[in-house]
C-alpha cells in the first residue's frame, strides 16, 4: 500500500474543494460559488468555514457532506466544517469565473447588488443564455431552486433560469 | 424575568410566526393556482423555515438546557407557541394566501432590517440573511395584491375580504410588553412604534395602487403571543409534530 504523507496546506485543500459542486447548479465549485469562507490548516486537521446561501437552502447540508468526502477520499482524516452567517452571502462573491460558467451552463449570472435597492422598482435587464439577446421579461421572483428566478426570452422564446441577485 | 428568559422567549415569537407561516405557505404544495406560484409559496416556506430553524437553534442555546431547533418545534405544547394569530390562519383561497403573507412582509421587512443592527451579535446575523429574502417577499406579495385589487371585479373583491377579514390579526404585531421593552432598553430588540411606521406606509402605497381600501382599526385580536391561540393552531401542531410525538427521536 502506497500513501502519499506529504504535508497538507491550505492551497492542496482549495484545490481539492475546486472539484466540490454546487449541488443544485454543478456547473460551479462551491469557491467559485463564494460560500467558502475561510480554510484553516493545523497540523494534519482542517476547518473549513462555509456561509449558506439562502437562509433555508437544502443544499447547504449536502456541501458540507461533499466537502468532508472530498478531503477525506483525498486522505485528510481530521475535517471540520462550520457554517457562519455573518456577513451574509452575497451574489457579489461568486466568481468572475463562476459566473461565466452559469451562463454557458444556461443560467442567466447574477446583477451587482449595488443597485439592490432597483429590486423595489424597476427590473435589470438580463441578456438571455441561449441567444444573448436583452429583449427579455421575468415571469416569475421564484424559480427551480431559491436562488433562482425565473424567466423569458422574447428573442428566441426560450425560458431561463436567472441567478438572482442577493 | 431574567435577560436569558426573555431572549428564549423573544426568539421563539419570531421563529414561531415564521414556523407557522411557513407551514401554512406549504400547504399550497401541489396545489399552486399556476405552476410558477406554487413554486414561489413554496420557496417562501423554505425561507421562513430557514428563518425559523436559525432562530430555534438560537433559542436552545440562549436556555442552555440543551434543547434542539428539533425539541423546540416538535415538543413543546400548544400553549408554548407564541407566534401572532396572523399566521395560523387558515389559506383560504388566494386573494387570502396573499393578503396574509403581505401584512406579515410588510412587518418583517422593516423588522429584519432592525434586527441587523441588535446589540445581539447572533439575531443581527440571522437577520442579516433574512432581510435579503425579506425584500423579495415583500416584492411578491405586493405584486399579486395589487394585481387582484386593480383586476376583474371579483379579484378587488376577493383581495378586500381578505383584508377586512385579516385587520384584526395585525394588531397582535406590535404589542410591546414588559418583556419586549426591557429588550427595546439593552438594545437588542427595535422599537415597534418605528416598524410600525414602516408597515403603515408600506401598506398605505401598496393599497392605493391596487385601488383597495385600508380597513379601519377596530377591535384588535391577542393572545397569541401568550400561548393563547385559536381553533386552528391545534391541528397545525397536530401534522407538524405527529412523527416525533408517535416515534419520539425518529430519524430520517
Ligand atoms: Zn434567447
Amino acid at each position: 500500500m502506497v500513501m502519499v504523507t506529504s504535508a497538507i496546506t491550505e492551497a492542496r485543500v482549495r484545490e481539492l474543494l475546486q472539484n466540490v459542486k454546487d449541488p443544485e447548479v454543478p456547473a460551479i465549485s462551491v469557491l467559485e460559488l463564494g460560500v467558502v469562507r475561510a480554510v484553516e490548516v493545523k497540523n494534519d486537521s482542517v476547518l473549513v468555514t462555509i456561509t449558506p446561501t439562502y437562509t433555508g437552502c437544502p443544499a447547504m447540508d449536502v456541501m458540507k457532506q461533499d466537502i468532508e468526502k472530498e478531503l477525506h477520499d483525498a486522505g485528510i482524516a481530521d475535517v471540520r466544517v462550520q457554517q457562519v452567517l455573518s456577513p451574509a452571502w452575497t451574489t457579489d462573491w461568486i466568481t468572475t469565473e463562476g459566473k461565466a460558467k452559469l451562463k454557458a451552463y444556461g443560467i442567466a449570472p447574477p446583477e451587482h447588488t449595488a443597485d439592490i435597492r432597483a429590486l423595489k422598482g424597476e427590473l435589470p435587464v438580463v441578456e438571455c443564455p441561449h441567444c444573448g439577446s436583452k429583449n427579455t421579461g421575468m415571469i416569475s421572483l421564484f424559480g427551480s431552486t431559491a436562488c433562482k428566478a425565473l424567466w423569458k426570452c422574447n428573442a428566441c422564446l426560450e425560458p431561463f433560469d436567472q441567478f438572482k441577485c442577493l | 424575568m431574567s435577560q436569558q428568559e426573555a431572549l428564549f422567549t423573544y426568539c421563539l415569537r419570531q421563529a414561531d410566526d415564521l414556523l407557522i407561516l411557513s407551514h401554512r405557505l406549504s400547504e399550497w404544495c401541489g396545489h399552486g393556482p399556476v405552476l410558477e406560484e406554487d413554486i414561489a409559496l413554496t420557496n417562501r416556506a423554505l425561507d421562513h423555515i430557514g428563518e425559523a430553524r436559525n432562530l430555534l437553534t438560537y433559542a436552545g442555546q440562549v436556555e442552555g438546557k440543551g434543547r434542539t431547533e428539533d425539541d423546540l418545534a416538535f415538543l413543546r405544547a400548544e400553549r408554548q407557541f407564541v407566534n401572532t394569530k396572523l399566521v395560523e390562519q387558515p389559506n383560504g383561497d388566494y386573494a387570502f394566501t396573499i393578503a396574509r403573507s403581505f401584512l406579515f412582509d410588510a412587518y418583517h421587512l422593516p423588522l429584519a432590517e432592525a434586527l441587523t443592527k441588535s446589540s445581539d451579535a447572533q439575531l443581527a446575523a440571522i437577520a442579516g440573511k433574512a432581510v435579503k429574502e425579506a425584500q423579495y417577499h415583500l416584492r411578491h406579495s405586493s405584486d399579486w395584491l395589487k394585481r387582484f385589487g386593480d383586476g376583474t371585479e371579483e379579484s378587488h373583491r376577493r383581495a378586500q375580504a381578505a383584508l377586512d377579514g385579516l385587520w384584526t390579526f395585525t394588531g397582535e404585531l406590535f404589542v410591546q410588553d414588559d418583556l419586549h421593552q426591557g429588550l427595546v432598553k439593552a438594545g437588542v430588540a427595535p422599537d415597534l412604534i418605528a416598524i410600525k411606521a414602516s408597515f403603515d406606509e408600506t401598506v398605505d402605497n401598496v393599497l392605493a395602487e391596487a385601488t383597495l381600501k385600508r380597513p379601519v382599526d377596530g377591535f384588535m385580536a391577542s393572545g397569541g403571543r401568550q400561548g393563547k391561540h385559536g381553533e386552528n393552531m391545534g391541528f397545525i401542531l397536530a401534522e407538524i409534530q405527529y412523527l416525533q410525538r408517535a416515534y419520539p427521536g425518529a430519524k430520517w
